[in-house]
């Protein structure tokens, strides 16, 4: 973990560099939000895998010797498969041409992609395939 | 029943993972599985990239004379609009990021899935929609979105660019914005969090380092697109002036924001396919990777300073701090260079098999280079006023579109077999290696020095001049030779349909996909070895070269 936290780290600082000379010389702002928010970006996720790695065990796959066998067991919960997905795109493109078409396709988006995250909620607490 | 995974365990023991799921339709609408999610991007992407070629074909043709009457101007300017937002948006990202990403990544690192399998397929749905969303401009009564793929105010507002077209665009937009945002959360998770044991930061093959560092490179880029966006849509319908100067906007921001994603979004698109040349060199050059952790720090190195250039794309607005942008732009050759001279010394003294694949690979390497070489010129301010808006610039990254392409048939043609399990034909492979390598040169080079000699992009209709005339004649050459190895490579599909089994290690690969069956299970694998080194499969396979050092191994079998 410490690698990974490390590179976030490590890219938040030069972009932090980055915007502080940037915006003191040039003569416009966005350029200096942009860079700011690319550190933060670095800086949010990175602080906080350094956190975590200070508080766990190496993990196998941190660890140069570990052994297949070391992971034996479960890794987590995949669902098999999943119609979930495909009705939220469906209602995401719908939503999308209401922008184009008329705002009245926003009752099927809309529609669609609360039923996608109701079943989608429902079909992870029962973990995955049903 | 919950589909819990127990991890491969020793050496030897064959689990049982089969995929019991529905088949057909219903397993394409509702499946979870990256690989079958990244054979579904693979397919869009490569038809994207067929009609993409096509509107690139049409505009060769009316440009094979100085009043080409093929199509009109209004049509043009829907045609190459069209043909950079097909090729960008819809093509290159999706095929780099979604397709090979999704199907190689997690079986590199030996997972069993992406992190987060349902994201997963909700990304290639919104890619799916989006890719119809921008094309379905062209049937709207006002025809596609026609102001150049970069969208610049105030050219794209609504009293210059009325129409749904334009709206379509902003819309398809924003899908595959939101589809490549959740790509890359995906891939960042599947990298830090499943990977197999021993599989430590710097043993991870070069592609999946190469991911890793796109995937953070579209999440600082892709939301600030998608931003713009908004605001362009807002400009347009809610009647708010943030690119309008008639309502105290500044046109100029557009430009900012855009290129702010825009030039991130060339090494979103390039990372990819350099790190799928790296390991195709290696392996058939049967050597490790020459300065695996250089080329990491490369890597790195290219996507920071990626954020810091973005206006060396607007040098000729005047209004940007020309110095700072330029200095960050040539800098970012240094980074580009070690990467060149690290693949040249993979290669050196390698055994080298000219496969496809490796053919292809070379044909990338050269044109890339070409493409970089121009773009040190484009990022020195005088010289980029002179060239900028020509045909120069048309070239320029074409050379490099064009080498990402050559990389991508690389990479479908070594990671084909392993999708599907069956190779290709060789033969007609290398022939159209041929055709898209000539095709390619053919086509760039008159049109550098069209560049030169002042000819505009995105014209329609040019100057009665014998020189111009020839030169647009080579160019049209090139773009046919190009359509070929396209046509080429359909053929090849339909010629080797499941007839040549490649079986489960057919280039003697380094990496763990090669150690699982082709196609792999539905969780990728039975089995896994132990992982001492950024080659696992290789070790397995050549237990006598597992004690040596690194630099040894490379000296030994030159010999
Ligand atoms: C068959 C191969 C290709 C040919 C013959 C071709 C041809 C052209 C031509 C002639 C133009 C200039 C149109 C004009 O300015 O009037 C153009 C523009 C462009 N091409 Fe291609 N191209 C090819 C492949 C690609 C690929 C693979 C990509 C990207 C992955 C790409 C991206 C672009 C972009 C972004 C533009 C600028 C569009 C604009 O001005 O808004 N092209 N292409
Ligand atoms: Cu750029």
């Amino acid at each position: 973990m410490k690698v990974e936290a490390k590179i976030l780290l490590i890219l938040g600082l030069f972009f932090g560099i980055v915007a502080a000379v940037y915006w003191r010389w040039s003569v416009e702002n966005a350029g200096g939000v942009m860079l700011v928010a690319a550190m933060l970006l670095g800086f949010l996720p990175g602080s906080y895998y350094w956190w975590w790695s200070r508080r766990m065990r190496t993990r196998p796959e941190d660890d140069p010797t570990a052994t297949p066998a070391q992971s034996a067991g479960v890794v987590g919960a995949f669902p098999g498969t999943s119609i979930w997905p495909f009705t939220m795109g469906m209602g995401a493109f719908f939503v999308v041409l209401a922008l184009v078409f008329g705002i009245w396709l926003l009752v099927p988006g809309i529609a669609l992609v609360t039923w996608a995250l109701l079943g989608g909620i429902a079909e992870g607490r029962r973990g995955g395939r049903v | 029943m919950t589909d819990v995974l127990e991890h491969p365990v020793a050496v030897g023991d064959h689990g049982h993972h089969e995929d019991h799921g529905p088949r057909g339709v219903l397993k394409w609408l509702t499946t979870t599985d990256h690989k079958v999610i990244g054979l579904s991007y693979t397919v869009t992407a490569v038809i994207m990239l067929v009609i993409g070629g096509l509107f690139a074909e049409i505009i060769r043709a009316q440009l094979a004379s100085p009043n080409g009457t093929l199509v009109s101007l209004a049509q043009y300017n829907e045609l190459f609009t069209m043909h950079g937002s097909v090729m960008i948006y819809l093509f290159a990202g999706p095929f780099a990021f979604g397709a090979l990403a999704n199907i190689v990544v997690p079986i590199q690192i030996g997972a069993p899935d992406m992190a987060f399998p349902r994201l997963n397929a909700l990304s290639y749905w919104l890619y799916l929609t989006g890719s119809i969303t921008m094309l379905s401009g062209f049937f709207t009564a006002g025809g596609a979105a026609n102001f150049g793929w970069v969208g610049y105010a105030p050219l794209s507002n609504s009293i210059n660019t009325p129409g749904a077209g334009a709206d379509l665009w902003i819309g398809g937009l924003l899908l595959t914005g939101f589809s490549a945002i959740f790509t890359g959360v995906n891939l960042v998770a599947t990298i830090f969090y499943l990977r197999a044991p021993g599989m430590t930061m710097f043993r991870m093959p070069i592609f999946t380092w190469n991911l890793l560092v796109t995937a953070l490179l579209i999440l600082l880029a892709f939301p600030v697109l998608t931003a713009g966006l908004v605001m362009l849509y807002a400009d347009r319908h809610f009647g708010t002036h943030i690119f309008s100067v008639a309502g105290g906007g500044v046109p100029v921001l557009w430009q900012h924001i855009f290129w702010f994603w825009g030039h991130p979004e060339v090494y979103i698109l390039a990372l990819p396919f350099f790190g799928m040349v790296t390991e195709i060199i290696a392996v058939f050059s049967r050597k490790p990777v020459f300065g695996y952790k250089g080329m990491v720090f490369a890597t790195l190195t290219i996507a920071a300073l990626s954020l810091g250039v973005w206006a060396h794309h607007m040098f000729t607005t005047g209004v940007v701090l020309l110095p700072f942008f330029s200095i960050m732009s040539l800098l970012i050759a240094v980074p580009t260079g070690i990467k060149i001279f690290n693949w040249i010394g993979t290669m050196w003294r390698g055994e080298i098999w000219f496969s496809t694949a490796m053919l292809m690979a070379i044909g990338f390497l050269v044109t890339f280079l070409i493409g970089g070489l121009t773009g040190i010129y484009l990022a020195s301010p005088p010289l980029d006023f002179f060239t900028h808006d020509t045909y120069f610039v048309v070239a320029h990254f074409h050379s490099v579109v064009m080498a990402l392409v050559l990389a991508g048939m690389a990479g479908l043609y070594y990671w084909g077999p392993k999708i599907t399990g069956y190779l290709l034909n060789e033969t007609i492979g290398k022939i159209q290696f041929w055709f898209l390598f000539v095709g390619t040169q053919v086509f760039t080079f008159p049109i550098y020095l069209l560049g030169l000699r002042g000819m505009p992009r995105r014209m329609a209709v040019y100057p009665h001049d014998p020189q111009w005339k020839f030169l647009n004649d080579v160019a049209t050459v090139g773009a046919i030779l190009i359509g070929v190895s396209t046509i080429l490579f359909v053929v090849n599909i339909i010629v080797s349909w499941k007839k040549y089994p490649a079986g489960d290690n057919p280039w003697d690969g380094h990496t763990l996909e090669w150690f699982t069956t082709s196609p792999p299970p539905h969780h990728n694998f039975y089995r896994l070895p132990p992982i001492r080194s950024e080659r696992p499969t290789w070790d397995y396979n050549h237990p006598e070269h597992t004690a040596l050092g690194h630099g040894e191994h490379a000296k030994d079998e030159a010999r």
